[in-house]
């Protein structure tokens, strides 16, 4: 600790970290621009400037950049001094000599960065008169919008595109104040993490194309907590509504968990809440339907129905699936998720709660000294994820820094010494990952092929694990240098998953962790959904069991909540469960082939619409809150199942959330989540929209002048209104961040307890499992896999856009499918006489034609598999262990 | 023992053709290192060094001696580098140009004894694209020393290895900042490093480097050879050696001369460049490149040490000396030096990128008769906001140098622009 003098104040702060971040901290302001708590100090903007003293003697001082000034004891300076306040200012002035003043047609206006600062440094006058440059713009994709003129050039584009998240397509050209920052030509920007350039841009550069398709001003957006659905990691988010349509996402900071950034699936997935597939209105047999009529119905067919049976959903809330599996009983209630994947999840849910190794948060992998990933590719399976590991191979360089006398926070110097090391990371994988780049090594292989490298892994570091037979002298090699490494770190991370749709990956990533000699190791997984987790938890039968109860003629009614079955299982065998099914009720948002032949379809809400709760893969539990009221006769689809509940005791979502609480043990703690609804501050309900919001009253009036009455929301502490405050509100129920004088997210600093910390009063969520206890070896051995001639086993693996149905239903996301293909080894390629391009036909092994598709070769690919892209309607469901047949389409076949 | 009072241009003809290694070797060339590699351990050589006060003649004057031995001597497995910063780009300087292209062994014995001194085994010529004849006759020395045994595996039989490469620059007057030049040599931007750290314990590839400029590493082989004494012997003043010297602008003789530290600039300006043309009188001159502080006639007594030209206002940098005479105007002079900086700021830092386009803007205004009293004021305030600690390098406090000055001593020449009353005066 260290004792500073600030403008006559004394205040004890920590040492090591830089001024600005201190002065931050402590709740002071001062402004700033190339700065940014998670990309460090670059010294670029010049903007923090305040007077440092050399004692108390000294009158006169002498300027010097906070964010380079490493905090000392007995330090002072002052902020507000005379010199440094005219230094701010005139800095303001300088950066403005060719910033276009086009903020009443910016998109950043209102939460505009540069807007604050210029304001903070009291700067109004500019005297100069010269002609400002200008910029071409360029097209970056569905993404991003590009304004150059308004750059103001603080670098932190770059900073976080480039050094942060490892992408390469941007660049800064020129000198001068004609710096330039863009790609070398128009083109979709091809980082994962582009679309956080939104909020790392202080002004107006980069903004939100899909927001500007039907942009709000920021005061004028409805705001409600909320988590991402859209993977398993549970990133928080907050929405924006306005007028019954959700207008953006953006971060919501967590310090646990995603901290200030998301991927762009998580930014961009949201449109699909306002597709054109919605389901707005219930319908019976195709036929719309009222409220009443379709209420009745439903009342009506579990009366005759001879037996119920309810298939749940991992992308449903914890709620929902209770209140279903209420409604039709335990013995009734289905997970509906492919076979494998329950067994995955599980197995990992075992795991989790009885393995005795910690699930870290993503705030613990960026901790991690050394990583082992095992048959897993994060940037698609888990984006945010892999953004944090990038970041923990970074650990080894601010060991190399501390011992050479450099702060943390130097950013580029510490970077520069990353050129040299960097943390150990070891990827296993199918093929080729986005990650290989900050690798220490690589090892590609089948499924069982990486199992085994893990097992062999997990005896090279405690010989009670059990070896796997015949492994070859270079897997041998491999694997003691990736034990070595492991052994010698202080908090080792194994991150697996269910991407290989192979249990003996999960069990092989179990034993690495298991062996390990350090109590500070980290097992983590990456699971399909934003609930699996939790489903998985609460438990059911498979959906084969489903088929066969119905097959059986031991059920003869289904209700399927939010779920597509024809993701789950094969066409043929789902075709024959929903024939057979004499009535089938679907509960869902958007139309699939499931919702096209319901007998009874139920509009439900999205999570934005929609209150609920969600485990994700850490085993945290987070309450989304609707940021609107769904548009009737839409609702919850927990409010659909309730409201045909025979004993109506849970007339609210907290009592559903209570009752599941009570009925899983390992769900007890969901309660303390988020407050309640009867939760009040200053005792009214928390107002969703800004006290500035606008228009409200004027919106219906060309078609009634009465100001038509606010809806009611009984079941969260929200209210639709601009009425009541959120001044001290604990963060799971912040709607939005903004504090006097920081519009832009970057407020954020101001609920925070240290500067890139955890929030004031904890981070949102309650972790449910923590690890105890330990479970034995896993013993099952794969052999390893060796390709039969002319047969393939195909892998259809993850890609962040496509793969999650919900996303791919958003024009934005949907343009940036990957290429339609089939990825083939170069050798199988070669002797099917095939190449990037060409046509294959796919078969079964019953020569039944599959799929017709183009190859791509895949050099990293090992031969005798093929991969197609997870998720994607183009490709039939199948089990992807069954080997395939591959034949060449030749130009007359096409015909 | 021939022409020792110039050590440095001992080996330069008027012809301007090159030394040979024969050449260089039958005035003692090579001596100094084998002296160095034979005799002393690299830790002596540094001290020596640091005795003899050289200091570093790029322009900021650092002990090269103390500069080497911040070089982390702890681990001596660890790679360290050592750079000749041959990017001569700063305005009115041309001293570096004539050692490379007429002596380059001298600086390539230098790097060698410098490399020794440091251990480093890996050396770079960061060359001034420009010097295109610089370039090819470096190329043709090393080889020659390299054929002679002073370079490469086992130096002199010694068991120290060196390699030197030679890298010509793209082109930026900002590369002749050390961190900077770094960055380009890496294939980076050329925009300089936050300091600390400094170079010489995270520099090329985050590795320890030494980065000295040209004429400082040729002054090593001599100190080496001669000693401390006759080093410290050789200067007038507070300083010790000789530096090259320059005179441009419309003096009889404009040229280079090596030098006494401590040298009158009155000698230089009217004994070495024989006084003003005809016709023409000294109004002021710049005593060290583009980006120092004018002084005036009456500072030309002061002598050519670091300390006694900041006392007198302004800083001795590289030596070169440009002349004001009191036809040429000193504010179009002040501009065309503007130009210069605005174009060559790498856009880094905000005060730098933005301060000095706007000077250059309001110098034309001025110039074009559309200037307002009050902008000399801005300009003044930019001078300060452009100031050392500031901005991210150097660069823009060296620029707002001649302007600063200029606003003091040549205050009426920019007001008489502004109030109307333009006097034609001849461009620079």
């Amino acid at each position: 600790m260290a004792r500073i003098d600030i403008d006559g104040y004394s205040y004890e702060v920590r040492d090591g970290i830089n001024l600005l971040s201190t002065c931050l901290s402590l709740g002071l302001n001062l402004p700033y621009f190339c700065w940014h708590p998670a990309l460090g100090s670059a010294g670029a903007c010049r903007q923090c400037a305040v007077i440092q003293y050399k004692d108390a003697e000294d009158k006169h001082g002498r300027l010097v950049m906070a964010c380079m000034t490493p905090v000392a004891d007995a330090m002072r300076i002052s902020i507000a001094g005379e010199q440094a306040q005219q230094f701010r200012s005139d800095n303001i002035e300088l950066l403005m000599t060719n910033h276009p003043h086009d903020c009443p047609v910016c998109e950043e206006g209102g939460e505009c960065h540069l807007q604050d600062m210029t304001v903070m440094t009291g700067h109004t006058f500019r005297r100069f008169r010269g002609k400002k440059r200008t910029h071409h713009n360029q097209n970056l994709g569905p993404f991003i919008n590009h304004e150059m003129n308004r750059c103001i050039a603080c670098y932190r584009c770059l900073r976080f595109y480039n050094d942060y998240a490892g992408g390469d397509d941007l660049q800064v050209f020129g000198i001068h104040n004609n710096v330039y920052f863009g790609r070398f030509e128009d083109g979709a920007l091809d980082n994962e993490f582009s679309g956080n350039l939104v909020e790392v841009c202080p002004t107006g550069v980069f903004t939100d194309k899909t927001f500007s398709a039907h942009y709000a001003r920021k005061w004028d957006l409805q705001t409600a907590p909320s988590i991402c659905v859209h993977c398993s990691l549970g990133c928080n988010i907050a929405p924006g509504e306005r007028y019954g349509e959700l207008r953006r996402v953006i971060n919501r900071y967590n310090g646990d968990v995603n901290g200030y950034f998301l991927c762009d699936r998580g930014r961009f997935g949201y449109d699909f809440v306002n597709s054109p597939k919605r389901i707005r209105i219930p319908r019976i047999n195709g036929q719309t339907a009222t409220v009443e009529t379709a209420k009745n119905h439903f009342h009506g067919l579990l009366a005759k129905a001879q037996a119920v049976i309810g298939i749940g959903s991992p992308r449903s809330s914890l709620e929902a699936n209770f209140a279903l599996r209420a409604l039709v009983g335990e013995e009734n209630f289905f997970l509906g998720l492919e076979d494998t994947e329950q067994t995955l999840l599980n197995t990992i849910s075992n795991l989790m709660r009885d393995g005795g190794i910690h699930s870290p948060s993503l705030r613990e992998v960026e901790q991690a000294d050394a990583v082992l990933i095992l048959g897993e590719d994060v940037t698609h399976s888990a984006p945010r994820l892999a953004l944090s590991l990038r970041q923990a191979v970074r650990n080894a360089s601010f060991d190399l820094a501390q011992t050479l006398h450099i702060q943390p926070w130097q950013d580029a110097a510490v970077r520069q010494l990353q050129g040299q090391l960097r943390s150990p990371l070891f990827i296993a994988s199918i093929c080729a990952t986005r990650l290989d780049e900050v690798a220490t090594d690589i090892y590609r292989g089948s499924p069982e092929d990486i199992a085994r490298l893990g097992f062999a892994i997990a005896h090279c570091l405690d010989q009670a694990a059990p070896e796997p037979a015949d492994i070859s002298p270079s897997e041998q090699t491999l694997a003691a240098t990736i034990a070595d490494s492991l052994k010698q770190a202080k908090h080792p991370l194994i991150a697996s998953g269910t991407s290989c749709s192979s249990l003996t990956v999960i069990q092989a990533a179990y034993n690495v962790a298991k062996a390990l000699p350090s109590i500070d190791t980290l097992l983590t997984f990456a699971v399909p959904e934003c609930n699996s987790l939790g489903l998985s938890i609460i438990g059911g039968k498979t959906l084969q069991q489903a088929f066969n109860k119905i097959s059986n003629g031991l059920a003869n009614s289904v209700i399927i909540l939010e779920n597509d079955l024809y993701r789950r299982a094969s066409s043929q065998q789902v075709d024959l469960f929903l024939k057979t099914a004499a009535h089938l009720v679907v509960i869902d948002s958007l139309e699939n082939k499931t919702t096209a032949q319901a007998e009874l379809l139920l509009p439900a809400a999205t999570f934005a619409e929609s209150v609920g709760t969600l485990v994700n893969n850490e085993g945290r539990a987070q309450r989304y809150f609707p940021v609107y009221s769904a548009t009737e006769p839409i609702c919850g689809s927990w409010q659909w199942l309730t409201s045909v509940l025979e004993y109506h005791q849970w007339r609210h979502h907290d009592d559903l959330t209570a009752a599941c609480a009570a009925a899983f043990p390992d769900l007890t703690a969901i309660v303390q989540a988020a407050p309640d609804a009867a939760y009040t501050f200053k005792g009214g309900k928390l107002p969703r929209q800004p006290h500035r919001y606008s228009g409200r009253t004027a919106i219906h009036a060309d078609i009634k002048v009465s100001e038509s009455g606010q809806p009611q929301d009984v079941e969260t502490p929200f209210a639709f209104s601009m009425e009541g405050s959120i001044a001290q509100v604990p963060p799971a129920v912040l709607p939005v961040i903004w504090a006097p004088g920081w519009n832009s997210n970057q407020a954020v600093n101001k609920f925070q307890e240290q500067i890139g910390g955890h929030l004031r009063d904890g981070d949102v969520g309650i972790r449910l499992l923590e690890a105890s206890g330990t479970l034995p070896w896993f013993t099952d051995m794969p052999a390893a896999f060796k390709p039969e001639p002319g047969l393939w086993r195909m892998l259809s693996l993850p890609h962040i856009f496509g793969s999650e149905e919900l996303s791919s239903q958003s024009p934005s996301v949907a343009e940036r499918l990957p290429a339609f293909c089939v990825l083939l080894n170069l050798q199988d390629a070669t002797i099917l006489g095939v190449d990037t391009g060409d046509l294959v036909e796919i078969c079964s092994l019953a020569r039944i034609s599959m799929l017709k598709i183009p190859v791509q070769v895949e050099l990293t690919l090992p031969p005798g598999l093929l991969v197609i892209t997870a998720g994607r309607s183009e490709f039939p469901q199948m089990n992807t262990f069954d080997p395939v047949t591959l034949n060449k389409v030749t130009q007359e076949d096409r015909l | 023992m021939e022409k020792m009072d110039k050590p440095l241009t001992k080996n330069i003809r008027p012809d301007r053709a090159f030394a040979t290694l024969a050449d260089y070797e039958s005035t003692g060339g090579y001596q100094g290192l084998r002296k160095a590699v034979t005799e002393l351990q690299p830790k002596e050589v540094q001290q020596c060094v640091k005795d003899a006060g050289l200091r570093g003649r790029g322009g900021a004057g650092f002990n090269t001696g103390l500069k080497w031995s911040l070089v982390p001597s702890d681990d001596l497995s660890q790679t360290r580098y050592l750079i000749a910063n041959a990017d001569e780009m700063e305005p009115g300087t041309f001293k570096d140009r004539m050692l490379l292209e007429q002596d380059p062994h001298q600086l390539i014995e230098g790097m060698i004894i410098a490399a020794y001194a440091i251990q480093a085994n890996v050396a770079y010529i960061f060359l001034r694209g420009e010097y295109h004849l610089a370039a090819s006759r470096l190329k043709n020395a090393l080889k020659e020393a390299q054929s002679k045994g002073y370079l490469g595996e086992h130096v002199l039989d010694s068991s120290f290895n060196l390699e030197i490469h030679l890298h010509t620059s793209a082109g930026r007057y900002i590369c002749g900042e050390e961190t900077a030049l770094i960055n380009a040599l890496e294939g980076k931007r050329a925009n300089p490093r936050t300091k600390p750290p400094f170079a010489v314990v995270s520099g090329l590839w985050g590795k320890p480097t030494v980065v000295n400029n040209v004429e400082t590493l040729c002054n090593i082989p001599h100190i080496l050879q001669h000693g401390v004494e006759w080093y410290q012997s050789l200067g007038r003043g507070v300083d010790k050696g000789t530096k090259l010297f320059g005179a441009s602008g419309r003096v009889k003789h404009p040229g280079l001369w090596e030098l006494p530290m401590g040298t009158p600039i009155r000698e230089i300006i009217e004994e070495h460049a024989g006084g003003m043309q005809d016709g023409f009188e000294l109004r002021g001159f710049l005593p060290g490149g583009a980006s120092t502080d004018f002084l005036l006639p009456e500072h030309l007594d002061v002598v050519m040490d670091y300390e006694a030209v900041a006392k007198a206002g302004s800083r001795m940098g590289t030596g070169a000396i440009i002349v004001l005479d009191d036809l040429t105007c000193p504010v179009q002079m002040v501009l065309n030096l503007e130009q210069f900086f605005a174009q060559e700021s790498c856009g880094w830092c905000t005060p730098c990128r933005e301060g000095l386009p706007w000077t250059v803007t309001l110098l034309q205004d001025i110039i074009g008769g559309h200037g307002r009293i009050e902008d000399l004021d801005t300009l003044a305030g930019l001078t300060r906001m452009l100031g050392p600690g500031n901005t991210f390098c150097a660069l823009a406090p060296g620029a707002m140098e001649p302007l600063q000055s200029a606003l003091k001593y040549f205050r009426e020449d920019f007001e008489r622009y502004i109030v109307g009353n333009n006097a034609i005066m001849e461009t620079v």
